[in-house]
C-alpha cells in the first residue's frame, strides 16, 4: 500500500490547521493565568501569567457560580451515567451479537432508528415527567435519562461480533456456565478496549451536556459545572480573567482524557463510532 | 455505512443431553430469555425517557398548557396557528437555517481537505490527527464563552486581527449576518475535525490501485481527488450530513452562551441569532413556562430536520451523477 507523499505544502496546512484548533485553548489558560487588565491590552498578551492561583481561589468563592458544587455534581453524573451506559450496552451488544432470539433484528433496526432521532425535542414532558418524580433541581434528573444510549448498544454488538469468538462461548456453555456467568467471564474481558473507546465518549458528552441541565436544574446552588459557567458568563459584573479560569477548569478533565487517551478515542472514532 | 446487519449465524447454545432434567430446563429457560433481560434494559429507559416524552410533546402541543398545569386545556392547533403568524419564530427558522447552511458546507468541504492531507505519508500520524481533534473534546460551553470573547465588539482578538489589516470592527453580537458567521465559525471549529477523520477512515478503504491505474491514465491529484475519491466516499458523506444536519438544526448551546446577561436565549438584542432550539427554550422553561407553544415549536423543528434530511439525501443522490451506489 502506497501512500500519497507528503510535501511541504501539506505540513504547512497541516501546521495552520493545528494552530487554529489549539489557540482558543491555549488562550483560554493564557487569559485564565493572567489579571482581568489581559482583556484590554493591544495587542493582546499571548503569553501565561502568573495569576492562576488568585483567579482560582476568586472563582471557588464566587457566590454566584458555586464552581466547586459543579465540578463534583458534574463528576458524580459523568461516572454514574457511563458506567451505566457501559454495562448495559455491552450487556445488550452481547445479546445482540451472540445470542439467537427472536426478533433479534427487528430490534437491533429499532436501535439504529433511535440513533436518529432528536430526543432534545422532548425536554418539555421530560421535565414534567421529572416534576412529578419530584426530581426537579436534583441530580436523578440529569443522570437517569442518560443511562443507556442506542449508539452504545450498536457500537458493543459491532464490535462483540468481531471480538468474541462463537468457540469461546460454546466451550463455555459445555462446562456448564449460563449466560450471565458467560457476559461476566468471556464476554466483558474480550470487549474491554471498545468498552473502554465507549466509556471515554458517554463520560466526556455527559460532562459537556447543556440544555437538559439548564432546564430541569434551576437551583443555582445546586448546578452541573456547565451551568456554573453560563452562571459566571451571564453575571452581572463580568471578571474575564474569573470567567475563564472557569471555562479552563471545565475542560481540563476532558483534555487530560484526551492526551492519555487520544489514541484510543481516535481508534473508536474511526473505526466507525460514527455519531456526535 | 455504519449499518451492517450481517448475516453471520449467532452462537448457536450447545444441546445439553446428558444433562440432569432440572439443570436441563433451567439451561433452557436461560437460553430463551436471557436475551431479552439483557436487552430490556434499553428497551425500557428509552421508551420512558426519550419515546415517550418526544410523542407526548405532541400531545402537548395542543393544549393551553402551562406550568400548573392543573387543568390543560386542549385547543387543537391554535399553537400552531399562532406559530405560523408570530414574527419572533419565523425570525428563528431563519436563522436555524442560515446558521445550518454557513456552517455544514465549509466544514464538510474543509473535512474533505483535511482528510485529504492526513491521507498522506505524514511523520508524528497520531500527533496530527490528534491535533484536528482536540476541538471537539473541549467542553461546548467553555468554548462557547471564550468564542463570545474573541469576537467581542470592543476588546476581540477578531476585531483587533481585522483591525490590522485595516478593516472596520464589526458588531459580531448584534449583526444578523455576523453573527452567524461567528456562531458557524464555533460550530466548525468543534466539528471539521471529527468529520476529517470519519472521512479518512472511509479513504483508506478505497483500494489504492484505483488511483494508480488513474494516473497512468494520466489523471493529476485533483482529477483523481473528485473522480475517485469523493464518488466512492459519497455514502460517508451522506451519513456526516445527515448527522449534522440532526445536530446542526438543534443547535443551542453555541448561540446561547455565545451571547449573554439576562437575555441571552433571546441571542441578541434584536434576536439576531436565536435559534429554533432557543425559541423553544425560551417559551417552554423559566420564566415563561408556556409548554403548549413550546412544544409547537420542538414538534415543527422536528418536522423541518426531517423534511432538510430527506433533501439533503435527495440532492446528494443527485450530485453522485452516473454513479449510484454500485460499490456496497
Amino acid at each position: 500500500m502506497r501512500l500519497w507523499s507528503a510535501g511541504r505544502l501539506t505540513y504547512a496546512a497541516l501546521v495552520v490547521t493545528a494552530v487554529l484548533s489549539i489557540f482558543p485553548i491555549y488562550w483560554m489558560f493564557v487569559v485564565a493565568s493572567r489579571t482581568s487588565d489581559a482583556m484590554g491590552q493591544v495587542p493582546p498578551p499571548l503569553t501565561p501569567g502568573g495569576n492562576l492561583g488568585a483567579n482560582i481561589a476568586r472563582l471557588f468563592a464566587n457566590t454566584d457560580a458555586y464552581f466547586l458544587t459543579g465540578l463534583v455534581n458534574s463528576a458524580i453524573v459523568a461516572v454514574s451515567v457511563t458506567v451505566s451506559v457501559v454495562f448495559f450496552s455491552t450487556l445488550a451488544g452481547f445479546a445482540f451479537a451472540k445470542l439467537r432470539f427472536r426478533g433479534r433484528n427487528a430490534l437491533l433496526l429499532v436501535i439504529i432508528a433511535t440513533m436518529m432521532v432528536p430526543t432534545q425535542l422532548g425536554v418539555i414532558p421530560l421535565y414534567m415527567l421529572m416534576t412529578k418524580f419530584n426530581w426537579n433541581d436534583r441530580l436523578p434528573a440529569v443522570i437517569v435519562p442518560a443511562l443507556v444510549t442506542g449508539f452504545g448498544v450498536f457500537m458493543m454488538r459491532q464490535y462483540a461480533g468481531q471480538a468474541v469468538s462463537n468457540e469461546l462461548i460454546e466451550a463455555a456453555r459445555m462446562d456448564g456456565c449460563h449466560t450471565a456467568r458467560i457476559y461476566w467471564n468471556v464476554v466483558l474481558p474480550a470487549l474491554r478496549p471498545a468498552a473502554a473507546v465507549l466509556g471515554l465518549l458517554t463520560f466526556m458528552t455527559t460532562w459537556n451536556d447543556f440544555l437538559w441541565p439548564y432546564a430541569v436544574l434551576n437551583d443555582p446552588e445546586n448546578p452541573t459545572v456547565q451551568l456554573s459557567l453560563r452562571a459566571l458568563s451571564d453575571g452581572y459584573y463580568q471578571d474575564m480573567s474569573q470567567v475563564f479560569t472557569g471555562t479552563a477548569i471545565a475542560t481540563l478533565p476532558l483534555l487530560l482524557v484526551f492526551v492519555v487517551f487520544g489514541r484510543q478515542i481516535i481508534g473508536g472514532i474511526m473505526e466507525g463510532a460514527v455519531k456526535a | 455505512m455504519a449499518v451492517h446487519l450481517d448475516a453471520r449465524p449467532p452462537a448457536v447454545p450447545a444441546p445439553r443431553r446428558s444433562h440432569p432434567d432440572r439443570g436441563h430446563r433451567l439451561a433452557r429457560l436461560d437460553t430463551r430469555f436471557s436475551p431479552y433481560l439483557y436487552i430490556a434494559p434499553f428497551f425500557l429507559l428509552f421508551a420512558v425517557f426519550g419515546l415517550y416524552p418526544l410523542g407526548y410533546t405532541l400531545w402537548v402541543s395542543l393544549h393551553d398548557w402551562d406550568l400548573l398545569g392543573a387543568s390543560p386545556t386542549f385547543v387543537g392547533a391554535q399553537n400552531y396557528r399562532q406559530l405560523m403568524s408570530d414574527p419572533d419564530f419565523w425570525n428563528s427558522v431563519v436563522n436555524t437555517l442560515g446558521i445550518f447552511a454557513l456552517s455544514t458546507v465549509p466544514q464538510m468541504l474543509l473535512a474533505l481537505w483535511l482528510a485529504n492531507l492526513l491521507n498522506r505519508q505524514l511523520r508524528g500520524r497520531t500527533g496530527w490527527r490528534m491535533a484536528v481533534l482536540v476541538p471537539n473534546v473541549t467542553s461546548t460551553a467553555a468554548v462557547a464563552i471564550v468564542f463570545g470573547v474573541l469576537f467581542s465588539r470592543e476588546f476581540g482578538m477578531i476585531n483587533w486581527l481585522l483591525d490590522l489589516v485595516g478593516i472596520d470592527p464589526v458588531n459580531w453580537k448584534a449583526n444578523r449576518l455576523a453573527s452567524w458567521v461567528a456562531i458557524s465559525a464555533m460550530v466548525d471549529w468543534r466539528w471539521t475535525g471529527y468529520n476529517a477523520l470519519i472521512f479518512l477512515a472511509a479513504m483508506q478503504a478505497i483500494p489504492r490501485d484505483l488511483y494508480e491505474s488513474a494516473s497512468i491514465d494520466g489523471a493529476g491529484r485533483a482529477r483523481q481527488f473528485w473522480s475517485i475519491t469523493v464518488p466512492l466516499l459519497k455514502p460517508t458523506i451522506v451519513f456526516a450530513v445527515i448527522i449534522s444536519t440532526i445536530g446542526g438544526l438543534q443547535l443551542f448551546t453555541e448561540p446561547r452562551l455565545f451571547h449573554s446577561g439576562t437575555n441571552a436565549i433571546r441571542g441578541g438584542p434584536l434576536r439576531e441569532s436565536q435559534t429554533m432550539t432557543m425559541y423553544m427554550f425560551e417559551n417552554a422553561f423559566a420564566p415563561h413556562y408556556n409548554f403548549g407553544y413550546g412544544s409547537a415549536v420542538a414538534w415543527l423543528l422536528f418536522a423541518l430536520i426531517a423534511i432538510v434530511a430527506a433533501v439533503n439525501v435527495l440532492v446528494l443522490r443527485r450530485l453522485g451523477g452516473g454513479r449510484r451506489e454500485e460499490t456496497r
